[in-house]
């Protein structure tokens, strides 16, 4: 029990907006262990980083938060006074997200912030944390950084941005950090660099690290295991190696055909499409999410709410009634684990 | 429109001795950018010596990272501005000399951002009949009808037409940009990373729905990108953009299955396509990010190149140019290995 970093047991979220309640979250779980890289993916609007915020709680004031279980190392992250909650979350968990100008302060030094970032939360002199935000800059990559301290965000590049909020998450030594489309701001060669340096990070570090991202190619590279969520319920999740080697969910198994391989996908010819958007997520939805873009639907789909069911294989499970009979279609990637 | 696989029309033998549709003869744009208060101005070389040349029915993908000057280089092919030296040529003819309007007859862009590109306080009709009223000669009933064919045309929903940009998903506002682009019918496109805002899904309808619009109205693209995955379904042809300069062109296939710029081999190594296992790959680039304003001596790439040797941080490399493609760095050029040898 000790290697469980974070439990997130059937979270809902929900927001007041003009036409009703937006049900953005509908029970979501998924557990992180120390070591471990799980990913959420999913397009945009499926509740990502809602999910985030709400571990972290950092939701909207008008959102509406509920858990059955929602802890870090065992500890409850809900109904946590917020002084309680500022601890945790600056002390033992870490976020990095997309644009980090966002999280930056412009009016303060890189060093002042990295600096705070650890006294913040620990009684240690200035000297000290300075001396760890050189390090930890060094760590990720950034060379001078004694003369960057003295630099603010705007100038930096974007992707020296990255580095410092990588390098500022982990100022106090957390035990998780959730990282919401850490790279999708920036240059491929860079993206690639940043995660290749979370993935070190994360080894050498031993934490938890939650990964939200849209793009299929960074979780198949870099996650332990997958949580894929769709219209606010995870639809699909395993490890990698099972939700890419043999995807069971429908919409799983779309996104992958929409994505261009070289050498794969063919030039000039159509890709994979999903046809549709994301539904509205405001009031109830009968049965599956995804019934109204589905090309296997069936009128059982849309009568009842579908559960998240195990698969053969360690932890893998699926929300879709057809799963069984769909992964036995030729159709469907390498039958020969099965 | 036909879902079946997309043919690529092949050029005519005759379009290949005619002149390229549109032309980048030695290209150079400057701006002066200030570093900050009390300093002095600094020039900045955006787009420094480019040689493209794009032929009728071509797609020709332009890809290189951030700041490396491909939008600076596409507003310049768009006449949208002058450069600071060298041509631009549409069909031959210099386009220094050209009207603004007849330019955009012949060349449209799709810019990056569908939000930023796209007036928030226009409805979608008028967005995409502006530029019938920018040429003229429409009226009001004839510009409705045209904006009713292109929206179908580009898959959206006529109950979008009054609608604003605001109320509309990603896709959509970048499905409005590419109607606007086509309204009257040009004969090229420069999209400037039309997919990158965009979910998976939404992507690779907008990019079915180039390859179709390229097939059925015999367009000519120019594609910019970040992302090579995206290019390499698209492009024909790819020239790879360093710090103001294309440091390797050639013929897509060529390019994946050899690259040969050590800036190239990183940028393929990017490409995280989904299969588990593989790991993100260490790029070898190190964190020396590039900066337009203190370009680096000798190769622009040589402060993260990872096969840099002797000449590199001196030489200027220069363009070789051969069967498979061009390529500029001293790596494939024997006269700089050998004076570094010797
Ligand atoms: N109007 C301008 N004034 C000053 N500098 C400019 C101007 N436009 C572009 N630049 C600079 O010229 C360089 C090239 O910019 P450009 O926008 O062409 O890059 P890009 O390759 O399109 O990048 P991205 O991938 O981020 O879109 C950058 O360093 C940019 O900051
Ligand atoms: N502050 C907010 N107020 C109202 N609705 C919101 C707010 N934040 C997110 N939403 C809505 O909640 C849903 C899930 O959003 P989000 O978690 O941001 O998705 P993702 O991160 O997967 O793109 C979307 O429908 C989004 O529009
Ligand atoms: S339950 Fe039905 S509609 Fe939903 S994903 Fe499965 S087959 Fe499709
Ligand atoms: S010229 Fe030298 S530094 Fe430049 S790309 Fe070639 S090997 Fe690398
Ligand atoms: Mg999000
Ligand atoms: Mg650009």
């Amino acid at each position: 029990m000790s290697d469980r970093i974070l439990t997130v047991e059937g979270l809902e979220v929900s927001l007041p907006v003009p036409s009703g309640t937006l049900n953005a979250v509908q029970g979501v779980s998924f557990h992180v262990d120390r070591g471990e890289t799980v990913c959420i993916v999913g397009e945009s609007g499926c509740g990502k980083s809602l999910t985030a915020l709400a571990i972290m709680d950092l939701l909207p004031r008008r959102a509406r938060r509920v858990a059955r279980t929602l802890t870090l190392l065992g500890d409850p992250l809900i109904g946590v006074p917020e002084t309680k909650m500022a601890d945790l979350r600056g002390n033992r968990m870490g976020m990095i997200f997309q644009e980090p100008m966002t999280s930056l302060n412009p009016a303060y030094t890189i060093g002042n912030q990295l600096e705070e970032a650890l006294l913040r939360h620990r009684k240690v002199p200035r000297a000290k944390a300075r001396e760890r935000a050189v390090h930890l800059l060094e760590r990720v990559g950034i060379t001078a950084a004694g003369q960057r301290l003295r630099q603010y965000p705007h100038q930096l590049s974007g992707g020296l941005r990255q580095r410092v909020m990588i390098a500022m998450a982990l100022m106090t030594g957390p035990d998780l950090i959730i990282a919401d489309e850490p790279t999708t701001a920036l240059d491929v060669t860079i993206q690639a660099q940043i995660l290749h340096l979370l993935a070190e990070l994360q080894r050498e570090f031993h934490m938890g690290l939650v990964l939200i991202t849209h793009d299929l190619g960074v979780v198949a590279r870099i996650a332990t295991r997958v949580v894929v969520m769709y219209a606010g319920q995870v639809v699909e999740t395993g490890t990698a190696a099972e939700v890419f080697g043999a995807p069971r969910h429908p919409y799983t198994r779309g996104l992958l055909d929409c994505i261009p391989i070289p050498g794969k996908t063919k030039r000039g010819e159509h890709l994979g499409t999903i046809p549709g958007m994301v539904p509205s997520l405001v009031g109830q939805m009968e049965g599956c999410h995804f019934a109204g873009r589905c090309n296997y639907v069936i009128d059982e789909c849309r009568a009842a709410p579908i559960p998240l069911v195990s698969a053969p294989g360690r932890g893998h499970a699926v929300r879709c009634i057809r799963a069984d009979e769909l992964s036995r279609q030729p159709a469907a990637a390498e039958e020969g684990a099965a | 429109m036909s879902t079946t696989t997309a043919m690529r029309p092949e050029p005519k033998t005759a379009t290949l001795s005619a002149p390229p549709m549109l032309e980048a003869i030695d290209v150079t744009r400057m701006f002066m950018v200030s570093q900050g208060f009390m300093r002095a101005k600094k020039p900045l070389h955006a787009v420094n010596g480019v040689n493209l040349s794009i032929r009728q029915g071509e797609v020709v993908g332009l890809v290189g990272e951030s700041g490396c000057g491909k939008t600076t280089l596409a507003r310049m092919l768009l006449g949208l501005m002058p450069p600071s030296s060298g041509s631009l040529k549409i069909d031959g003819q210099p386009l220094t000399g050209m009207r603004r309007r007849d330019v955009a007859r012949l060349v449209q862009p799709v810019f990056q951002d569908p939000y930023s590109s796209l007036n928030p306080r226009k409805s979608v009709g008028s967005i995409i009949g502006l530029p019938l009223r920018v040429q003229g000669g429409v009226g009001s009933e004839e510009e409705k009808k045209r904006v009713h064919e292109m929206m179908e045309l580009v898959g959206l929903a006529r109950r979008l037409f009054d609608n604003y940009p605001s109320q509309l998903s990603g896709g959509q506002r970048q499905r409005v940009a590419i109607a606007r682009a086509l309204i009257n019918r040009p004969r090229m496109v420069i999209c400037d990373e039309p997919t990158s805002a965009l979910d998976v899904s939404v992507q690779s309808q907008i990019l079915n729905l180039l390859q179709d619009l390229r097939r059925d109205l015999g367009l000519t693209y120019l594609l910019i990108s970040h992302n090579l995955a995206v290019v390499e379904h698209m492009a024909d042809r790819v020239a790879v953009m360093y710090l103001g300069r294309i440091v390797e062109q050639t013929d897509t296939d060529t390019l994946f299955r050899n690259p040969r710029h050590p800036y190239t081999e990183a940028l393929l190594k990017s490409v995280l396509t989904p299969e588990p296992g593989l790991g993100v790959p260490d790029t070898q680039l190190g964190a020396t990010y590039p900066n337009p304003l203190d370009m680096p001596t000798g190769c622009r790439f040589h402060p993260r190149c990872a096969r840099r040797f002797g000449p590199c941080d001196r030489i200027v490399p220069r363009p070789l140019t051969s069967a498979a493609g061009m390529v500029e760095c001293h790596l494939y050029d024997d006269d700089v290995k050998k004076d570094a040898a010797a």
